[in-house]
C-alpha cells in the first residue's frame, strides 16, 4: 500500500499547458476523484502517474519513491482501467486476465488460480472462455478491473472506467466500484467528468479546470464550500446559482436552498429575495423553478430553485413570488476573479 | 428526365471503362487459356483440336512440370515467409520517429517500383558469377572462404529467385504492416506496457496477433505476385540451369510460346489457378475471422 504525491508536475504540449503546476497529495487507500470538464488534464495527469506521459517538470512519488520519467509503468506498482477497457480482443477472458501474471514470469499454477480468485470476485467466472466482444458492457469493465486488479498494484489509476456503459447500470457498478475499493482498501485515483459519480465514489474530490487543481476536498467540502465560482457552478446538478449584488460580488447559493420563505422556520435568519418565476419544470421528486431574481442590484440571471416535492406550494408562471436563501447557506464570490470571499 | 438524373444508365456508364478493360484484358485471355489448355492447337496453326485432358495427363507425367511445381511453391512459400518476417520489422522501425525518414522511407519503396526486368537485370549482376558483390562482401568481411556461384550451384539459384522476389514484395507489404499497426487501438498496447509486457511480448502477443488480418492481406497480395510472376526468374536464370529453376509461369512460356504447344503451356498456365483460389479463400478467411475479434 501506498500514496502518491505529486510535486509541481507540468506537462506541456508545445505551447499548451496540459497540466500546471498540481501539488497533490494522495493519501494511502484513499479513493481520490480526480474531477474536471473534459480538456481541464486530469487523464494527462493520470497517464503520467501511470507512466504513460513524460511529466514536463514536477516529481512523482509513489510510495515515498521517486518516479523519474524513465520508471516504465510496470515498475510503479500501478494498474489502470481503460475508458475502452482496452480488452485484448484476440485473448479470452481468462487469458485477458492472466497477461499482467505471464509478463511478471508467475507459474502456470499460481496464475490459474489468481485468475479464478479474482474473477470470483467479480462474479465473472462463467465467461473465462469467453472473447470480449461476446461480452456486454459491464462485463468487459469487470473483466478490465480483473486485470488491474490481478497485478496486486499499490495504486489503482481508472480512466472513466464507468463512461461507456448505458445510464442503468451506472449506478450498480458504481455501487460495485466502491465497495470493491473499501475491500481491498487500496489507494484508487479515478478521473471522471461526472460530478454525480465524483461525489458517490470519492473520498476526496480534486476539481481540475484548465490544467490546474481548484480544489481538493471532501464531497461535502467541495459541494458546499467551493473556493471559486468555477468549483461552485461545476459541482451540482443543477449548479449553484450566482447573482450579481454590489460592491463587485457574486452572491452564490444552491437550487435547493432558495425555497418560498413559508418553508423556513421562523427565526432562522433569511435572505429574502422577489423571484419571477418564468417556468416550472416537474421532474416527479422535485420540480425545478426558473425565473430571475428581482431585487434592487441583481442581475437579470436566471435562477433555479428546486423544489423537493414535500413542498406543495403552487408555483404559477409569471408571478413574483417571495422565495429565500438561509444566510448560512449563502456564499460571496468576487466578481472580476471568481474567488470566494470569506 | 435529365441523364444526370437517371442513375442506372449514368452507373453502367460510368463502370463501362473499367468493365470493359477487365473483360478484354483479363477475362477474355482468362477463358482463353482454359479452353486452350483442352486443346491441340498451336502457335502458328488455326487448327484447333479437341484435346480432352490430354495436356493435363501430359504434363503431370512430365518431371519436369513437377520440378516446376515444387519450385514455384519453394519460391512462393520461402519469399512470403522471408516478406512477413521483413515487413515486420521494417514496420516497426518506420513507425518511429527518426531523421532521414521520408528519404528511407522513399528508398524502401524503391524495389517495388522499379519494372521487374531492370531490377532482375541488375540483379544478375549482384549474383554474377565473376563480380558478385555479395560475395566479394562475404570474402572481405572474412565469412566467405570459397566462392558462390548463385546461378549455378544446385540449390543456390533457388535461393537467390526467394532473394529477389521477397526483396520485391516486402516495400508493399510493409506499407500494408505500416497501415495496419497505426490502425490497432492505442489504448490496447498502452494496457500491455501497464501489464508489463515488454516489448517482445507485446510484438509477439498483442501486436502481431491483432496484425494477422493486415498481415494475411499483405500475404495474399504477395503469393499472388510471386507465383504467377515470369520476369524474374526468365531473366535471372531463364529456368536453367538444366530447368531445375523452372516455374509454372516460365515453363508455360517455354512450351507454349517458344515451343509454339498452345495446348500444354495453357495447361500448365491454367493449373496454378485451384491453388491460387484455394489460398486466396484462406487468407480472406483469415482476414475476416480475426477482423470480427478487434471489434
Amino acid at each position: 500500500m501506498a500514496g502518491v504525491e505529486l510535486r509541481n508536475l507540468n506537462r506541456r504540449f508545445g505551447d499548451f499547458h496540459a497540466v500546471d503546476g498540481v501539488t497533490l497529495s494522495i493519501r494511502e487507500g484513499e479513493f481520490l476523484v480526480l474531477l474536471g470538464p473534459s480538456g481541464c488534464g486530469k487523464t494527462t495527469l493520470l497517464r503520467m502517474i501511470a507512466g504513460l506521459e513524460r511529466p514536463t517538470a514536477g516529481e512523482i512519488l509513489i510510495g515515498g519513491v521517486r518516479m523519474d520519467g524513465d520508471v516504465p509503468p510496470r515498475a510503479r506498482g500501478i494498474a489502470m482501467v481503460f475508458q475502452s477497457y482496452a480488452l485484448y480482443p484476440h485473448r479470452t477472458v481468462f487469458r485477458n486476465i492472466s497477461f499482467p501474471l505471464e509478463a511478471a514470469g508467475m507459474s502456470r499454477a499460481a496464475i490459474d488460480e489468481k485468475v479464478r480468485w479474482a474473477a470470483e470476485l467479480f462474479s465473472i467466472t462463467p465467461y473465462l472462455e469467453r472473447y470480449p466482444r461476446q461480452l456486454s458492457g459491464g462485463e468487459r469493465q469487470r473483466v478490465a478491473l480483473c486485470r488491474a486488479l490481478v497485478r496486486d498494484p499499490q495504486v489503482f489509476l481508472l480512466d472513466e472506467p464507468l463512461a461507456n456503459l448505458d445510464a442503468k447500470l451506472r449506478n450498480t457498478a458504481r455501487d460495485e466500484l466502491k465497495r470493491f475499493q473499501r475491500q481491498i482498501k487500496r489507494t484508487t485515483v479515478y478521473v471522471t467528468h461526472d460530478q454525480v459519480e465524483a461525489m458517490g465514489l470519492g473520498d476526496r474530490i480534486a476539481v481540475m479546470d484548465r490544467g490546474k487543481v481548484r480544489q481538493i476536498g471532501t464531497p461535502q467540502e467541495v459541494y458546499e464550500d467551493p473556493v471559486d465560482t468555477f468549483v461552485a457552478t461545476f459541482v451540482g446538478q443543477p449548479p449553484m446559482n450566482l447573482i450579481e449584488v454590489s460592491g463587485g460580488k457574486l452572491l452564490g447559493f444552491r437550487p435547493e436552498n432558495f425555497l418560498p420563505r413559508a418553508q423556513f422556520p421562523a427565526g432562522e435568519p433569511l435572505r429574502p429575495f422577489g423571484f419571477a418565476v418564468r417556468r416550472v419544470e416537474y421532474l416527479g421528486s422535485d420540480r425545478y423553478v426558473y425565473g430571475i431574481v428581482t431585487d434592487a442590484g441583481a442581475g437579470a440571471a436566471t435562477v433555479i430553485a428546486k423544489l423537493p416535492a414535500t413542498v406543495s406550494t403552487a408555483i404559477p408562471d409569471g408571478e413574483t413570488l417571495p422565495f429565500a436563501v438561509p444566510e448560512r447557506a449563502l456564499c460571496s464570490f468576487d466578481a472580476a476573479s471568481g474567488a470566494r470571499l470569506r | 428526365m435529365k441523364l444526370a438524373d437517371r442513375e442506372d444508365v449514368l452507373g453502367v456508364l460510368m463502370l463501362a471503362p473499367a468493365l470493359s478493360y477487365v473483360i478484354l484484358l483479363v477475362g477474355v485471355p482468362f477463358v482463353l487459356a482454359i479452353v486452350l489448355s483442352f486443346s491441340t492447337a498451336t502457335a502458328g496453326s488455326l487448327t484447333f483440336g479437341w484435346a480432352g485432358l490430354d495436356n493435363y495427363a501430359a504434363i503431370v507425367r512430365d518431371p519436369v512440370f513437377r520440378r516446376s511445381l515444387f519450385n514455384s511453391a519453394v519460391v512462393t512459400i520461402g519469399s512470403q515467409v522471408l516478406v512477413v518476417v521483413l515487413a515486420t520489422a521494417a514496420a516497426q522501425v518506420f513507425r518511429t520517429a527518426f531523421h532521414g525518414k521520408r528519404t528511407a522511407r522513399f528508398v524502401l519503396l524503391l524495389p517495388w517500383a522499379v519494372p521487374v526486368s531492370l531490377a532482375a537485370i541488375a540483379w544478375t549482376w549482384i549474383f554474377d558469377s565473376t563480380f558478385s558483390v555479395i560475395n566479394w562482401t562475404l570474402k572481405v568481411s572474412g565469412l566467405l572462404h570459397g566462392w558462390l556461384y548463385w546461378l549455378g550451384e544446385p540449390g543456390l539459384p533457388l535461393v537467390a529467385i526467394i532473394i529477389v522476389q521477397a526483396w520485391r514484395i516486402f516495400p508493399f507489404a510493409t506499407i500494408i504492416v505500416l497501415a495496419g499497426l497505426s490502425s490497432l487501438p492505442q489504448d490496447v498496447m498502452e494496457a500491455a506496457v501497464v501489464d508489463g509486457a515488454g516489448f517482445w511480448r507485446r510484438l509477439f502477443q498483442v501486436e502481431l496477433p491483432l496484425l494477422l488480418p493486415v498481415v494475411a492481406v499483405a500475404v495474399l497480395f504477395g503469393v499472388v505476385y510471386t507465383a504467377t510472376d515470369l520476369g524474374v526468374v526468365y531473366i535471372l536464370t531463364g529456368g536453367g540451369p538444366a530447368n531445375t529453376t523452372q516455374v509454372l509461369p516460365t515453363l508455360a512460356f517455354q512450351r507454349g510460346i517458344q515451343g509454339a504447344d498452345l495446348g500444354q503451356g495453357a495447361a500448365i498456365a491454367v493449373f496454378l489457378l485451384p491453388f491460387l483460389i484455394v489460398v486466396a479463400i484462406a487468407m480472406l478467411r483469415v482476414a475476416r475471422h480475426t477482423e470480427v475479434g478487434v471489434r
